[in-house]
């Protein structure tokens, strides 16, 4: 029964060897054209591009083939085609230099754009100065890998996002690097996807923006020096570990913006020098464990809006402010956290504090309601009503609390 | 000129006060820094002793030291010496013993632990706070001349410097809360260098915080080189305009 199996495999194995073929591309080759390749090529075949420049408009993918380049091949747009539209499953593009797409507002044009299919691989390619990058559309179970994708276009209108994700599942974006698109990454309706080790950086806008995706997965990505930083609204079980947010700076620029997330997990994270690391809006169930806020403005808005947040066993260090909130209420839990500006003492030594740490100083509530009152900030006067505020609380809220600081910082 | 300069160099520093103020200073640093497990937290509480402590050393020795040295003074102008040079002279030499005495208790510290941006726009400013404060002074004693008068007006300037002032500015704040206020708080900090100053440490210390709106106005302005030219001007001003006054009040002044 096995050999008789082990064999037909083989048959099967061989069958598939034989039937696809390599088509070549390029001067001196079998093709001028890739559209021409295309043309004859059959479902399993590859069609491998020599370097060179092509102008080909729009190249339409309807067979389940191979597209590779050696020596990235440039596919030039020039600013008026979608340069890749990809209609079929189990298409892998690899080695491209994408440049040129066209721009239009009326319709998402991209670099390479995946309609309705699923398994499609998009590898190693470069897209330079394409409006949408790499769009997917209604598709699943695709892998977008060590792509990287720049756009200099400094009008929002102009730029599209980098890697565009809608009404996908199960997608695998991995290792690609992005900069200089509106957003770095946009998930929208977009389940069950794990994005890992990409670098999103200098986007106009966020980094990475999703809305209404649940269940999705972010993993060891570093999202920098973005517009507005990262922003996640609207969606349920995200979970984000160990991921980088750096120096996101400006007023409405957040290290991460959480909007309306509900069970969801943050931990392991970096947040350092943010204007605000996180800013949480309609958070309800989530646990952030184990991140490290260090060098930024605020380590942590958190509105009243919010319920039941875990905020335990992260550092926070060297902050201008720990934590601000707009209400007299809060229904979250701090525990077990190392604040550097802690300065309470531990009688029993077993490494907790004996008093509360308060969080939230009386002169980060006075910015909230008068932000030019910055101009005070670190004054003799406002250090004298912040150990007044800290002996007697009366504007901070009261039950914002840590109860069980740590006297040493956790190694993270 | 030099010769009166060296004369009240050496006769404060036997004075053994603005030695003690440079040893207090330079074991206060170090053990900030010892002590704390980040520097940046070991500046910070720095930053409490360049803005409230220097300016107070600072005025209330120069005020004290004019009035001690009334007699030497009187012994001076019966000489052939203009009075302005003696005046000039007399704060050059306090204004150089209070900003070499930072910098040795203050600034070497800081140049050990903390050798950043932050660091050195610190030192900058509590050298310049020093200077400023001896002019203040100096102005306060050549318009009293009562001592136990005089000492108490540069009490209650210090105090308006490093506490009124702000508590003005914080009353303004929410009394005019309706009104755009980032632009006028820009100018009124230049009415006291203690504020002047901070902001300058405050934007390389948290310049994160600051990047919101209304610390983006500020940042617009201090954080540009014409702004920090601006703010340098200012701050010079402070210490060229008390002295200058006092000078005029000196020449006339009937000792």
């Amino acid at each position: 029964m096995i050999k008789t199996l082990v064999f037909c495999f083989c048959v099967l194995l061989c069958f598939t060897n034989v039937s696809a073929k390599n088509i070549f591309v390029g001067t001196g080759k079998q093709f001028k054209t890739i559209n021409e390749a295309l043309k004859i090529a059959e479902d399993g075949d590859s069609i491998i591009v020599s370097a060179g420049i092509y102008k080909e408009g729009n190249i339409e993918i309807t067979k389940k083939i191979t597209l590779a380049g050696i020596n990235y091949p440039i596919l030039d747009g020039q600013k008026k085609f979608e340069i890749i539209s990809v209609r079929s499953p189990y298409v892998t593009i690899s080695g491209f230099k994408l440049i040129n797409s066209g721009v239009s507002s009326i319709v998402d044009v991209a670099g390479i754009k995946i309609y309705n299919t699923y398994k499609v691989v998009i590898k190693n390619n470069i897209l330079l100065e394409t409006f949408f990058g790499i769009y997917l559309q209604n598709s699943s179970k695709c892998e977008i890998t060590g792509n990287s994708l720049k756009a200099t276009t400094k009008i929002e209108q102009n730029n599209g996002n980098g890697i565009h994700c809608w009404k996908s599942d199960s997608l695998l974006i991995t290792n690609n690097k992005i900069e200089g698109h509106r957003d770095g990454m946009y998930f929208e309706f977009t389940t069950n996807t794990k994005v890992v080790n990409n670098i999103s950086e200098k986007n106009l806008r966020y980094g990475l923006h999703f809305m209404f995706s649940h269940n999705n997965r972010y993993i060891t990505n570093i999202f920098k020096s973005n517009g507005a930083g990262v922003a996640v609204m609207y969606s349920h079980h995200v979970t984000m570990t160990a991921n980088k947010f750096l120096e996101n700076w400006g007023d409405g620029a957040y290290g991460l913006l959480l909007k309306e997330i509900t069970d969801s997990h943050v931990d392991n994270n970096l947040f350092l020098k943010n204007t605000i690391a996180i800013y949480m809006e309609g958070a309800t169930r989530i646990v952030m464990q184990s991140n490290v806020f260090k060098f930024n403005g605020w380590a942590m808005k958190i509105m009243a809006s919010c319920m039941d947040v875990t905020v335990n066993k992260n550092n926070f260090l060297s902050n201008t402010f720990d934590v601000g909130t707009n209400g007299s209420v809060s229904l979250n839990d701090f525990k077990n956290n190392y604040w550097d500006k802690y300065e309470g003492y531990d009688i029993n030594k077993d490494g907790i504090g004996d008093v509360p740490y308060r969080p939230v100083s009386l002169f980060a509530t006075i910015i909230e309601n008068n932000p030019p009152a910055m101009i005070l900030f670190r004054s003799f006067m406002s250090t004298l009503l912040d150990k007044t505020e800290k002996v007697i609380p009366t504007l901070t809220p009261e039950n914002l609390k840590d109860d069980y600081p740590l006297m040493k910082p956790l190694k993270l | 000129m030099k010769k009166i300069i060296k004369y009240v160099f050496i006769d404060i520093l036997r004075s053994k006060i603005v030695i003690g103020f440079t040893i207090f200073l330079l074991i206060l640093s170090l053990s900030i820094f010892n002590l704390e497990d980040n520097s940046s937290k070991g500046l910070l509480s720095l930053l409490n002793i360049i803005l409230i402590i220097v300016p107070l050393v600072s005025i209330l020795f120069s005020a004290i030291y004019v009035y001690n040295s009334s007699e030497f003074l009187e012994l001076l102008v019966s000489q052939p010496l203009k009075r302005k040079s003696i005046w000039l002279s007399l704060y050059v030499g306090l204004a150089g013993a209070m900003a070499l005495s930072f910098f040795v208790g203050a600034g070497i510290p800081i140049l050990m632990y903390e050798s950043t941006p932050t660091g050195y726009i610190m030192i900058i400013i509590g050298v310049l706070l020093s200077v400023i404060f001896v002019s203040i002074a100096m102005l306060a004693a050549v318009l009293t001349r009562d001592k136990a008068k005089g000492i108490g007006v540069v009490m209650l300037l210090w105090l308006y410097f490093s506490l009124l002032f702000d508590g003005l500015i914080l009353f303004i704040l929410f009394e005019f809360a309706d009104y755009p206020l980032e632009k006028p708080m820009v100018f009124l900090s230049a009415l006291n260098p203690i504020d002047l100053g901070r902001i300058m440490i405050l934007l390389k210390m948290d310049v994160s915080a600051l990047m919101g709106y209304t610390g983006a106005v500020f940042k617009d302005f201090f954080g540009t080189s014409t702004g920090f030219a601006i703010a340098m001007v200012v701050m010079f001003a402070w210490a060229a305009i008390p002295l200058w006054i006092s000078v005029k009040k000196f020449k006339h002044k009937d000792l």
